[in-house]
């Protein structure tokens, strides 16, 4: 594939989309709150599986699907946020990579529930194919079909896709925007800034903490179910532990506390990670698909080492607490 | 039944001895660098496929290979201190975090792209097994086993008499005291350092043959077992830290067995350590025998 495919770009676009509402939850958490969540894509997990399982298994409607999907993080977001929120940031950090890695040793193994190391495919034991997105992909169809007109021969159900997630995104921006300059978002400052303070002047520090959590597990719940529809048939290797950490460099590649940054470091994102993948460009040519990975997973971790140490405020970012503590 | 008991305490045993031993390591970096670090996995990894280079592709034997690894680890150790971590000190605690992941990913990678994703094994004869009536346990088992009655005492003693072992302790319980008897806090860290890598080195050949065969995440898929042992042991005890390791191993393993209820199916123990660490987080962060202290 090259660079001057559109259908390359719709693919972005839609990825991008998708990266930018799941860092957008850790937004919330992090650069909002202070919460050092390193397990944030369980709330992804959590929910795509919540989704397929009551679509595919018990035939529910698609929208009771994604309903559950969000009700199952908001739970983990409180099983986890319970213990680990009274925690000191670097042992929230071990705890929540922790939780995280529960929910996917429980999906790997729950076979019964989740169809085990297959995937979603196998949501109806063996020998039967399992799929969960079909209404989706309706649902894609007939807004393509007005998208017809206008986008001629890209009027396409995957460019739906990308307008879809888009427009979620942008709706969730202009939300935490607003949010961020209530009283509300600036209680949250405070207590990312130093939270006995916050304490101090009669605030529930853990409760706003809990509510932090759980607007970011909601928000990482959508990308979750978003991937999971984007995909198709997913496995617990869609929602590897680093994919949390793909939301840490989208933040601070934007800039850590600049919400309009967060699409852009996304989209950069993005770029980094599809162009390794699909274009074939020197120097890519010299490793194969398999290492390709392995070489984009490198970039990411260099990336994130880099950006920390030379430019932890981001491309866009002013120097603010946030990391120094 | 009390055969399977028998064979679980082995097992436990000799996956408590690793986590204790790198345990060790992990807690007193912890302790004195102040770094929660997320790249030790790998530093497990490296150190294997030192191994597995000089004993499978350049044929030396296994005792000198794991030598070569110990001094591989120590010596990424200190080449990570010296280079990234030193020089970035002061970034605060999430951003060492995630400069930590970082470089964990770095590494995990870079032994993908050269070592290739396919399972490897140390030169040792796995189909052979040790009959010892009770218990059966591999030569693998056997060579783990050997290593464990020779390290960890030493590195007990290490500990306790020497007095950079002694100094060590100290400065990773309380810092500016330890700076004050005229302990040269600097000095101590690099030497952490170079025990936390060699102790990761010795780790990682100790889990390469115990499980048989290893492709590059086998540090990955420890780590936070790693991380459990030193939550339990408590933060900064390397003591406890050892003891924590042989309990967190013991108890995984015993949880499998049929005498408890029919006993956990084995591919939940992680699963089981995990929840273990979360509720020790929660209600006895200063571990199983630390004193009450403010985290």
């Amino acid at each position: 594939m090259d660079i001057f495919n559109p259908v390359f770009w719709i693919f972005v676009a839609t990825t991008g989309g998708i990266y930018t509402i799941m860092a957008l939850g850790l937004y919330v958490q992090f650069s909002l709150a202070g919460l050092p969540n390193f397990g944030h894509v369980a709330f992804m997990a959590v929910a795509a599986y919540a989704m397929a399982i009551l679509v595919a298994r018990y035939g529910l409607p698609l929208p009771v699907g994604i309903l559950g999907g969000l009700v199952a993080a908001v739970i983990l977001a409180i099983l986890v946020g319970v213990p680990a929120l009274r925690l000191r940031a670097d042992y929230l950090a071990i705890a929540t990579v922790a939780g995280g890695e529960i929910v996917r040793y429980l999906a790997m193994n729950l076979q019964g529930l989740t169809g085990g190391p297959i995937g979603s495919i196998g949501l109806l034991g063996p020998g039967k194919i399992a799929t969960f997105n079909g209404s989706w992909q309706v649902f894609m169809g007939d807004i393509a079909f007005y998208l017809k007109p206008i986008f001629g021969k890209y009027g396409r159900p995957d460019t739906a896709m990308a307008i879809v997630v888009w427009v979620f995104a942008f709706a969730a921006i202009l939300v935490l925007w607003r949010m961020e300059r209530s009283p509300w978002g600036r209680v949250m400052q405070g207590i990312r800034e130093d939270d006995t303070a916050v304490a101090a002047i009669g605030k529930n520090v853990v409760g706003f903490k809990m509510q932090a959590l759980i607007i970011g597990a909601l928000l990482g719940a959508v990308s979750g179910m978003l991937l999971a529809l984007q995909i198709g048939v997913f496995s617990p290797d869609d929602y590897q532990p680093t994919i949390t950490f793909y939301a840490y460099l989208i933040i601070i590649l934007g800039g850590m506390n600049r919400i309009w940054s967060v699409p852009v470091g996304a989209i950069l994102f993005t770029l980094l990670y599809t162009g390794t993948r699909f274009l074939n460009v020197y120097p890519l040519t010299l490793f194969d698909s398999g290492e390709r990975a392995y070489l984009r997973l490198f970039l990411v971790g260099l990336l994130l080492v880099l950006f920390l140490a030379f430019r932890p405020q981001g491309i866009f970012g002013d120097r603010r607490q946030i990391l120094e503590k | 039944m009390l055969q399977q008991l028998a064979q679980l305490t082995i097992n436990g045993l000799i996956t408590g001895t690793i986590l204790g031993l790198t345990g060790v390591g992990l807690t007193l970096v912890f302790g004195i660098q102040r770094l929660a670090n997320f790249a030790y996995g790998e530093y497990l990894t490296t150190a294997a496929y030192i191994a597995f280079i000089a004993n499978v592709v350049f044929g030396l034997d296994l005792v000198s290979s794991a030598l070569l690894a110990m001094a591989g680890g120590a010596l990424l150790a200190l080449l990570l201190h010296f280079l990234v971590l030193k020089p970035l000190r002061g970034r605060g605690l999430v951003a060492m975090s995630l400069i930590t992941v970082g470089l964990g990913m770095m590494l995990r990678n870079v032994i993908f792209l050269v070592a290739g994703p396919q399972i490897r094994s140390l030169d040792i004869d796995q189909t052979r097994v040790f009959d010892l009536g009770l218990i059966r346990i591999s030569p693998g088992q056997a060579l783990a086993i050997g290593i464990a009655i020779v390290v960890a005492p030493a590195v007990a003693l290490f500990l306790s008499r020497t007095t950079i072992g002694k100094s060590m302790r100290a400065v990773a319980d309380n810092r500016d005291l330890a700076a004050v008897t005229g302990i040269d806090v600097e000095r101590i860290g690099t030497y952490v350092w170079l025990l936390a890598g060699a102790l990761a080195g010795i780790g990682g050949v100790m889990l390469a043959i115990v499980q048989g065969t290893f492709n590059p995440n086998l540090g990955t898929q420890i780590l936070f077992l790693i991380f459990t042992t030193i939550v339990l042991g408590g933060i900064g005890n390397a003591y406890g830290a050892l003891i924590g390791g042989v309990v967190l191993g013991l108890v995984m393993e015993l949880s499998t067995w049929e005498g408890f209820a029919g006993g956990l199916e084995p591919r939940f123990k992680s699963v089981l350590a995990f929840v273990v660490l979360i509720l020790l987080l929660l209600y006895r962060p200063q571990g199983l025998f630390g004193k009450e202290r403010v985290l």
